[in-house]
């Protein structure tokens, strides 16, 4: 059995959790437990070591989802987890720009452990307060060239464009042997 | 959609590059502290228009008097021949009289902006909300402002502050007058401001509490105690926080996965199916 592996990372409370549990086939497991820090006016749970889904492709292959931590205290982990990855998720709170500043230093860090194609997730559309990906990007001070997408992580439909627009991404890397297949969703 | 945030998080510089970028068309106030009056700065296309602070607009005469364009009997006496009070009739009865021409107003105006926006560099903390397409009532005036060289003034201005912070990172220490028997003080002229600060001088006052009693912000107060600071007149006392244990060193990025093209091929056909 082969497996591959992507990563959804982003600062707390931007919803990776969410974000992995909309596509994964098996319930997340979840290490989560009960906040003691001052994030705790944000959530009562938080993810203390990993998500972990998974999506079986055919009999011969899967596709794992792991998702890093939120809190700071926990970054190490991230190294750790980016081993190996196809490419990575930045999910942003859009809603919250508190956490761009974070969300930038985890891009920033991410991209110094691989330089493996991402993308970036404007997560919490439907949140009246979030602000529009094209803004979002400004404010991260992101190139032009790495689109922000929108993202709704608690709809399949949402996350699945989410990765697929990683994957066409991660193809466009790899050695042509055959056709690239039109983006659709 | 209104954006919304705190000026912490983000800056007014990274706020103004947002609105120029995106040529965005609207209102953004900020409030420097909760419940405090606030400043709007009005946007059209991407470019500044008009600024109320204090929750005020100015009007043209005030502003040619607080650019130096105008004395207050002049405008006083302009506003006395005016019948509606709106900029246009303050502008034409100001020409008309051959007190100023057109490019002094519209110069004293963009002078007026300019110097309005950069008084917001020192605000560092407070919350933020634009408002697209919000614009400016119609009886004042409105000039249009280039945003890219007030960014570039706002990056000095930041830098300053960032200077400001990094040479006085603590503000919860008291300060002293220096022992320096080479500094000569009477070849010193000291600001208003400067004064008051040295006037608070004791071993019990922290530069935070001297801010508090003064209504300084941080960068007001940084400013004068760096200067009263190279001028050999105050000293520091050292700061007792140690320096923060550094990050890791990132190692080098490992090998691209093993991943042909074919396997990507069947993720994707099956993520599209599920």
């Amino acid at each position: 059995m082969q497996t591959v592996k992507m990563v959804v990372t982003g600062p707390f409370n931007s919803g990776k959790t969410a974000f992995i549990g909309s596509v994964s086939e098996i319930p997340v497991v979840r290490t989560e437990r009960r906040v003691t820090d001052n994030t705790r006016a944000v959530k009562d749970q938080t993810t203390v070591a990993m998500d972990f889904g998974r999506i079986t492709i055919d009999k011969d292959l899967s596709l794992y989802l792991f998702g890093t931590p939120g809190q700071k205290r926990f970054d190490f982990m991230w190294e750790i987890l980016s081993e190996g990855m196809l490419g990575f998720v930045v999910l942003i709170d859009s809603a919250r720009p508190e956490t761009f500043r974070e969300a930038r230093r985890i891009l920033d860090t991410f991209r110094t452990y691989s330089n493996t194609p991402f993308v970036i997730a404007a997560n919490k559309q439907d949140d009246e307060d979030a602000w529009p990906p094209e803004d979002l990007r400004i404010a991260l001070g992101l190139d032009q060239g790495m689109r922000v997408l929108p993202c709704i992580a608690t709809r399949k439909e949402s996350v699945k464009a989410i990765l697929l627009e990683l994957l066409y991404g991660i193809l466009e890397n790899v050695a042509e042997e055959q056709p690239v297949p039109a983006r659709k969703r | 959609m209104a954006l919304k945030g705190n000026l912490k998080d983000v800056g007014l510089n990274q706020l103004l590059n947002l609105i120029y970028l995106a040529h965005k068309t609207g209102a953004l106030t900020i409030h420097r502290d909760a419940g405090s009056v606030a400043a709007r700065l009005y946007f059209k296309e991407g470019k500044l228009i008009q600024t109320a602070l204090d929750g005020q607009t100015a009007r043209l005469t005030d502003i040619m008097v607080q650019v130096g364009k105008l004395t207050a009997d002049q405008a006083k006496a302009i506003r006395a021949r005016s019948k509606v009070d709106t900029d246009k009739e303050l502008g034409l009865l100001m020409i008309q009289n051959n007190v100023l021409n057109q490019a002094d107003i519209i110069q004293g105006v963009k002078n007026y902006l300019l110097e309005s926006v950069y008084t917001l560099f020192t605000w560092h903390t407070g919350t933020f909300r634009f408002d697209p397409n919000v614009l400016p009532a119609e009886e004042r005036i409105t000039v249009a402002v280039s945003l890219d060289h007030l960014i570039i003034e706002g990056s000095r201005r930041v830098q300053e502050w960032e200077h400001l912070r990094d040479e006085l990172p603590d503000l919860d220490v008291p300060l002293k007058f220096a022992e320096r028997p080479d500094v000569n003080i009477r070849n010193i002229n000291l600001s208003v401001e400067q004064w008051k600060v040295i006037s608070f001088i004791n071993s019990r006052n922290t530069i935070r509490q001297i801010a508090s009693f003064l209504k300084m912000d941080e960068f007001q107060i940084r400013r004068i105690v760096y200067g009263l600071q190279t001028a050999g007149l105050v000293d520091v006392l050292p700061s007792t926080l140690t320096p923060g244990a550094s990050g890791p060193v990132p190692l080098p990025p490992p090998a691209p996965p093993p991943v042909g093209r074919g396997v990507l091929l069947r993720v994707i056909d099956r993520l599209r199916k599920i």
